[in-house]
């Protein structure tokens, strides 16, 4: 069969639009988890969401819904554990070892297939229903109304967290919704390309973005654009590749994009520098001349 | 009436009070540097002012109101940490973040809004690199952006924390000449936490010296001699003048005479010394 094939199959497509779905939400957090230093909590949360899908199999044969619920949990738990940004990174390992072992063990405890659960690992995006993809609009339309709410007070957190505090912003509640959030996000995007390599999706195209924008605004644009072209470029080479799982392209991608913004960047930062050279030039002349 | 109206302040961390009985009254366009040892209660003041931290006795008025956060009666700077490189925030955004940040929502600004940032960033001097991402930025650069998102609103009272901390002496003069002018021009009170006193010298009304919870308020001629500092630190304390220059030599036997001022040292620095 041929791509065009391919795509006229409700696997293919399903997986198209859940690959957009979670290309979107990926592309909107990443450049936050840059600014805030979270890659460590993303890691943790997405391996975690195997323990939520082992805890949702046994219990009630949903692995989905139980990643959901049980990244709700994480979140809050590393919250309140890792209070103080230095203790954050221990938090979330302490968290995530504890998490783990229990996944392990609810496992071992499961009777059926194992594969529901370990799908989650390595991702299944082609065995995505209409159930899951529902979901997913839901969880994407969620993140975004309460990014678009949140976003200046977060941006302010992030970058600029003394003067944010002063002016009345919760650092403490906006850290403990982004964390949910960022969660949420983390347990469906592993759906997709497997809890191993969510990176590729919640990191490295917001880490592209930065070195080729220079406002807020556009490095949100070029992260979702990235993680948008990565994940549908991965899912359609691997229909023309069958035989070579999609995660492996949309790392790929991910990366191909990442190394090439590092490759032009510096020449942007350079030419922007020379830009500020020459205004400062001309504001010394015009200041000696008045 | 004062701009700042402290009575018998008493503020702290869980059981640890940092300042105890403290009375400080400034008047609008006093420049008050506020100096002392780490852990003596300098940025706790701020925190206070700031209205982040509650008084765990003694009354505070800023302006006439109790401090609470958000009130545009106040200016602050914070202290000064450096912005990563790569950090996708124009010196615009960030002064901007200032004025509106707590505000929910995207990024949009009003015009007024605009119009305010564009006249802060004027006053400072910092509209040649207002488009520049903040990263790339020398310190003093930075620290120009950091008191155009001060002075937004135009507030009454400006509270400094360490505004010249990493800078060379040059942008110390420079930063400093800028907060004065914004002083002068809007009848400003200043409060001005710092280590070196040198560069601020010229243009201080008075001193609030503050050591282990106890405290000394006075002209800088007053504050700065050996009997007060002494008497404030309990041991022998040295004041040196080199030419304009104010050098403070506090220690006692046990601990090592510290070189640098701007090396923080966390077992309670008991020796200090201002260099510009």
């Amino acid at each position: 069969m041929d791509v065009m094939t391919y795509l006229t199959l409700p696997f293919a497509q399903h997986a198209l639009v859940a690959g957009f779905l979670i290309a979107l939400i990926c592309g909107i957090i990443g450049p936050f988890v840059i600014a805030r230093q979270m890659a460590f909590a993303v890691h943790g949360a997405a391996e975690l969401s195997f323990t939520g899908a082992s805890a949702g199999l046994l219990i009630a044969g949903n692995p989905v819904a139980g990643a959901l619920i049980g990244s709700v949990v994480v979140a809050g738990a590393m919250g309140l554990l890792g209070d103080r940004s230095r203790e954050r990174d221990s938090a979330i390992g302490v968290v995530l070892a504890a998490g783990l072992g229990l996944g392990v063990y609810l496992l071992s405890r499961y009777q059926g297939f194992a594969s529901a659960a370990t799908n989650i690992l390595f991702g299944n995006i082609f065995g995505i229903s209409w159930i899951q993809i529902l979901i997913l609009v839901a969880l994407a339309v969620a993140v975004m109304v309460v990014m678009v709410v949140i976003y200046r007070p977060l941006l302010f957190a992030s970058v600029d967290p003394e003067l944010a505090q002063a002016r009345g912003v919760s650092l403490k509640l906006l850290g403990i919704i982004f964390l949910i959030v960022l969660a949420l996000s983390v347990t469906e995007a592993a759906q997709v390309v497997g809890t191993l390599l969510v990176l590729s999706l919640a990191i490295t195209p917001a880490a592209a973005a930065q070195r080729v924008s220079r406002g807020p605004a556009s490095t949100t644009v070029v992260s979702i654009a990235i993680a948008m072209l990565a994940t549908e470029g991965g899912l359609i080479l691997a229909l023309v590749w069958s035989s070579v799982p999609p995660t492996v392209f949309i790392s790929a991608l991910s990366f191909a994009s990442y190394v090439l913004a590092r490759l032009v960047g510096p020449g942007i930062a350079r030419r922007r520098r020379e830009g500020l050279e020459r205004l400062r030039n001309l504001a010394a002349a015009l200041t000696e001349a008045a | 009436m004062s701009s700042i109206e402290i009575l018998g302040l008493r503020a702290g961390y869980g059981e640890r009070s940092i300042l105890s009985d403290l009375d400080l009254k400034a008047g609008p366009g006093e420049f008050l540097a506020v100096l002392g040892p780490n852990g003596s209660g300098k940025t706790t003041l701020l925190k206070v002012l700031l209205g982040l931290l509650k008084p765990t006795a003694g009354s505070v008025l800023v302006d006439g109101t109790a401090p609470k956060p958000r009130n545009r009666v106040v200016g602050y700077i914070p202290q000064h940490r450096g912005f990563d490189r790569d950090l996708p925030i124009r010196g615009r955004d960030l002064v901007t973040l200032g004025l509106n940040g707590h505000k929910l929502g995207l990024l949009r600004s009003t015009r007024p809004e605009r119009a305010l940032v564009e006249r802060a960033l004027e006053q400072v001097g910092a509209l040649d690199y207002a488009d520049a991402p903040v990263g790339m930025l020398s310190g003093g650069e930075q620290q120009r952006l950091r008191i155009a998102q001060a002075i937004l609103g135009e507030p009454s009272v400006l509270l400094c924390d360490e505004p010249l901390l990493a800078l060379d002496p040059g942008r110390q003069m420079e930063v400093t000449r800028v907060i004065d002018r914004y002083r002068r021009e809007r009848g400003a009170t200043v409060l001005f936490v710092t280590h070196e006193i040198n560069p601020v010298l010229p243009y201080v009304d008075r001193i609030l010296y503050l050591v282990n919870g106890r405290s000394v308020l006075g002209r800088p001629e007053a504050v700065l001699t050996r009997e007060t500092l002494t008497g404030l630190y309990g041991n022998p304390v040295e004041v040196v003048r080199v030419g304009e220059r104010v050098i403070v030599l506090a220690g006692d036997e046990e601990s090592h005479s510290e070189i640098d001022g701007h090396h923080h040292h966390d077992h309670g620095e008991v020796a200090s010394k201002w260099m510009s």
